[in-house]
């Protein structure tokens, strides 16, 4: 007998076995002849450059940290979703003092500019005498934006 | 329970497996990545226990929230990728005082506990409701202060992120 886990957990399974199979017999069946420009990353047919890890922007972070903390109010939205009703006005106002609190920080980020985006400034490229227009060059700053 | 015991070890393998990955790769990223399926044998693990709104809040804020933000710091920090993360030895003595003391205090736990072990239910009943009744009721001020905590959480990580002002 399968409760509800149970069938997920299937799913799941099935999910793995599916990718598998596919990849196991596309590996039994493809050539295999590999050779150096063939093995190198896909990059359009330019040759790649660098590393592929790149450092992203410290934004990125500011912003998956606030989702964090959405995310966990949510999770404490589902169980008093399922008793509010039956609980009555106390309940009502409890969440709504929860949620004022998580609002206020909300406000905070907000206004604070948290969740404005750096944008990198605009390069101008300039003429210089003797040389002809330069391309401004990029900062470490810039790159990582 | 034949099935249940081998879903049950399938899931503690995964578990204790790739935490073992965590700690002994030299790579942060595989390290990271391989946090992921920790997460998600703790999840299974927690099913097990017929904690569903349990695994279900591990799967949605640690696999969902809290590795993508952990790859987000890995990623951040261009300096970690590219080198080889020391997994050597140090401090081994007050390191196995440590676990040793950790270790005693979880197997005394699970001894003392262990009487009431029950085999599990053949169906999970649902343990959302209970939990919001009791945090509605019995646990409405440590349910407030969660809130206060998950503020400052909000407002000092994102005052320690802010890039200082440019003038």
């Amino acid at each position: 007998m399968l409760t509800e886990f149970g069938r997920v957990f299937l799913f799941i399974l099935i999910g793995i076995v599916f990718v598998a199979i596919g990849l196991v017999v596309a590996w039994l069946l493809r050539p295999h002849r590999p050779y150096p420009s063939k093995r190198t990353t896909y990059e359009c047919g330019e040759t790649p450059v660098g590393d592929t890890r790149m450092r992203f922007n410290v934004r990125f972070y500011v912003i998956a940290l606030i989702f964090i903390v959405f995310d966990v109010e949510v999770v404490f939205l589902f169980p008093w979703a399922l008793v509010y009703l039956s609980l009555g006005w106390f309940a009502f106002f409890e969440m709504i003092a929860f949620l004022t609190i998580l609002f206020a920080g909300y406000a905070y980020v907000w206004r604070k500019g948290d969740l404005e985006w750096d944008r990198p400034a605009p390069r101008i490229p300039r003429y210089e005498r003797g040389v002809g227009v330069r391309e401004a060059r990029l900062t470490e700053d810039e790159i990582a934006v | 329970m034949e099935t249940f015991d081998i879903i049950f070890y399938l899931f503690a393998l995964i578990t204790v497996g790739s935490a073992c990955i965590v700690v002994f790769s030299k790579n942060i990223v595989y390290a990271a990545f391989s946090l992921l399926f920790t997460f998600f044998g703790v999840a299974g693990l927690y099913v097990l226990l017929q904690a569903d709104f349990l695994a279900v809040t591990q799967v949605l804020v640690y696999v969902g929230g809290i590795l993508t933000l952990l790859l987000f710091g890995v990623m951040l920090t261009n300096k970690v990728i590219s080198v080889d993360m020391k997994t050597g030895t140090l401090h081994a003595v007050p390191a196995m005082i440590l676990a040793a003391v950790v270790f005693g205090s979880l197997a005394g736990l699970f001894y003392a506990t262990w009487s009431g072990v029950t085999a599990p239910a053949s169906s999970i009943i649902s343990t959302a409701r209970p939990i919001g009744e009791m945090l509605m009721t019995g646990y409405a001020l440590p349910f407030e202060v969660a809130s206060v905590i998950l503020l400052v959480a909000m407002i000092g990580a994102a005052f320690m992120a802010r890039r200082p002002k440019k003038l």
